[in-house]
């Protein structure tokens, strides 16, 4: 019997490679260098007594300014290696970054509103202070994340209302399956402001007590907010992880722009497509995080949609009770709850709720369960009937 | 490397009413007469044509004609929309609403204000139960929205509808976020080869920060005022059969484009 080869040491892939030398800064500078036979010596200007020679000096080196964090470390070696770092997408230049949100910063914008200012002309202009064109545009939140963490692959922020953060794993599994990222940096935030508060009151839709979701008695959603965030590889590409993204499906309702399908039709179809994707039978699902919001229309067609598609033994909850309907944010938070559910094995209950809808079924769960499983789901259903569910599993 | 088919071209820029109007103004700097302000797509109920918001029937207007000349059934397209500012009318009024009345927000224009409005009228109008998306990338957002695109074709997808528009700057809000007039894009990009299509091939690459964008051409200089106006270089390069592109697709990456033509 031979012994099982040992794992290979060589070769390794090389991932990126970057130099900062006196030809320049990155790669670009020294290949433009070499090609044209341009050297980057110049006679010794270093120091205060100079040697009769030429040395090969790095320009920028003094202008570098680290971050504030690092600002106990300067010196020039250290002032150079940042230079170098920062070339090339170093480090990240294959990192996606997909962020999702309902209502981006407009809760800036609505400031600038109320502040506004009237030039002598009559004409209004945000205050000075807030004359700041990235914040006032959908892609605030992904530019933001993009600049704090210095990731350089594609970014993207998906507004898809309530759905947003939940499509984000779906497009950032595109990416890394097309070969345009190798990881992905997803996530979702969305924070309180006029437009949401007073605009799903204008729809009637928010209750005067905190939200009851799948109660016969529930009034309508509380509204929160929330960020939260993913960090997604290929599988097999890095270490292994114990939890996984195992499928996804979306769908449209193609019904009304503000109700649901009433056969719950899109979220059906969502919920069916992320169990084939992750190549599952409904019996297999351990816990289903729902959209839940707890207006009256949702509920029971999410509870009837439930009940048509899976087993009286599935647990299926809606989190809203503890945090709100957090819109955008709401596919990413309701993912690490579901994910939680794996790690933890804690099935979380739907808090406030006390009296099922007539439409719920054995599915929905009022109450904390603790069970080991292996496959959790999570709906998110936004306005303009865009639904999407995913599905996440434990390995080992 | 990435590759499509571009089965149908839709389009409608302010003074430029359809894509054959575009090509025309490209090759021979000829403009139609009359054009009206706005399109009033069929999609839309006759009574939603005049209400809906304008970015919603440009996209509309665009994304049917893109369906049509592809001679591909719109229902059955999984669609990305991809818009920069969204409708700056409705966040301008949301934010004057809410800044004089906050209680007395319309409910119709709060539903319009989410940034999928033109993704979830064009599932109703056609009657689409397929996947639609609504992203933003800023400068990036037609790059973004044609990478999403592709990878949808990676992923299984026969054909994917691309939707890229951005509308009219209004109010305060229009001194922060610039845009002029009306631009609505939309290409049937397929996995299927077909001779006498053009056909697309793109990767992403470095671009040490600088901007992607071509020298403008004639549809470019025409329309720049829009913020969809990094769309333009690939429908002149498709107009004017030219082989490569640069499209803004990150402050770090460039979106490469070669194009064969038939």
């Amino acid at each position: 019997m031979t012994a099982a080869s040992p794992p290979r040491l060589l070769p390794l892939n090389i991932l990126a490679h970057s130099a900062t030398t006196a030809l320049g800064a990155g790669l670009d500078a020294q290949r433009q260098a070499l090609a044209h036979g341009r050297s980057g010596l110049r006679r010794n200007d270093f120091g205060a007594d100079p040697l009769d020679c030429w040395i090969g000096r790095v320009d920028g080196v003094e202008e570098v300014a680290l971050p504030p964090a690092l600002a106990g470390l300067e010196c020039r070696n250290n002032a150079l290696a940042w230079l170098a770092l920062q070339q090339d997408g170093l480090l990240a230049r294959r990192v996606a970054v997909v962020m999702g949100t309902s209502t981006s910063a407009i809760g800036a914008t609505e400031e600038a509103y109320a502040r506004l200012h009237t030039d002598s002309a009559g004409v209004a202009h945000f205050p000075p202070e807030l004359q700041r064109p990235r914040i006032h545009t959908p892609h605030a939140l992904g530019d933001f994340v993009r600049a704090a963490t210095g990731l350089r692959g594609p970014c993207v922020t998906v507004a898809t209302a309530c759905s947003s953060s939940a499509k984000v794993f779906a497009q950032a599994a595109r990416l890394i399956h097309a070969g345009f990222a190798d990881a992905a940096l997803v996530g979702g935030v969305d924070t309180l402001c006029g437009s949401v508060l007073f605009g799903f009151h204008s729809l009637q839709l928010v209750a005067t007590a905190p939200c009851q979701p799948f109660d016969a008695r529930r009034s309508g959603l509380s509204l929160g907010e929330a960020g939260g965030y993913a960090v997604l590889e290929r599988a097999g590409a890095g270490p292994e992880t114990a939890l996984q993204l195992s499928g996804y499906g979306e769908s449209s309702d193609a019904h009304h722009m503000s109700a649901p399908h009433p056969q719950g039709l899109g979220a059906r179809l969502a919920m069916q497509q992320a169990l084939h994707s992750a190549g599952l039978e409904p019996a297999q699902l351990g816990y289903l995080n729902l959209h839940g919001t707890s207006t009256p229309a949702n509920d029971g067609i999410e509870a009837t949609a439930v009940a048509a598609l899976f087993p009286p033994s599935l647990h299926a909850s809606s989190t809203k009770g503890w945090t709100g309907h957090t819109l955008g944010a709401a596919g990413i938070v309701e993912s690490v709850f579901a994910l939680l559910a794996l790690s933890d094995g804690l099935l979380p209950g739907t808090l406030n709720s006390t009296v099922p809808d007539p439409a719920c079924g054995p599915q929905i769960r009022f109450d904390n369960a603790r069970a080991d499983i292996r496959h959790a789901m999570n709906n998110s259903f936004g306005f303009g009937g865009n639904n999407c569910s995913l599905v996440f599993g434990k390995v080992g | 490397m990435r590759e499509a088919v571009v089965e149908g071209i839709g389009f409608w820029g302010s003074g430029l009413p359809d894509w054959d109007a575009a090509c025309a103004w490209a090759r021979a700097g000829v403009q139609p007469a009359q054009v009206p302000a706005r399109p009033a797509p069929m999609l839309l109920a006759a009574n939603e044509r005049r209400r809906a918001p304008a970015t919603v029937a440009v996209a509309l207007e665009a994304a049917l004609a893109a369906c049509e000349a592809a001679g591909r059934e719109a229902a059955e397209l999984p669609s990305v929309f991809t818009s920069t500012h969204g409708e700056m009318s409705i966040s301008d009024y949301m934010c004057t609403t809410l800044a004089s009345d906050p209680r007395a927000v319309s409910p119709t224009r709060f539903h319009n204000s989410v940034h999928n409005a033109a993704a979830g009228y064009w599932t109703i109008g056609t009657g689409a139960h397929v996947p639609a998306t609504a992203i933003s990338a800023g400068r990036a957002s037609f790059a973004q929205g044609l990478v999403e695109a592709m990878a949808q074709l990676a992923a299984g997808s026969e054909a994917v509808l691309l939707v890229a528009y951005d509308g009219p700057a209004c109010g305060p809000l229009g001194e922060v976020a610039p845009s002029e007039g009306l631009l609505g894009v939309a290409l049937v990009l397929s996995r299927t080869p077909c001779a006498g299509l053009p056909t697309l091939r793109m990767a992403l690459e470095p671009c040490a920060g600088t901007d992607a964008a071509d020298d403008a051409g004639p549809l470019s200089r025409r329309l720049a005022g829009n913020a969809m106006q990094p769309a333009l270089p690939l429908l002149e390069a498709l107009a004017l059969e030219r082989t490569q592109v640069l499209l803004p697709a990150s402050p770090d990456l460039a979106l490469r484009i070669d194009i064969g033509h038939g």
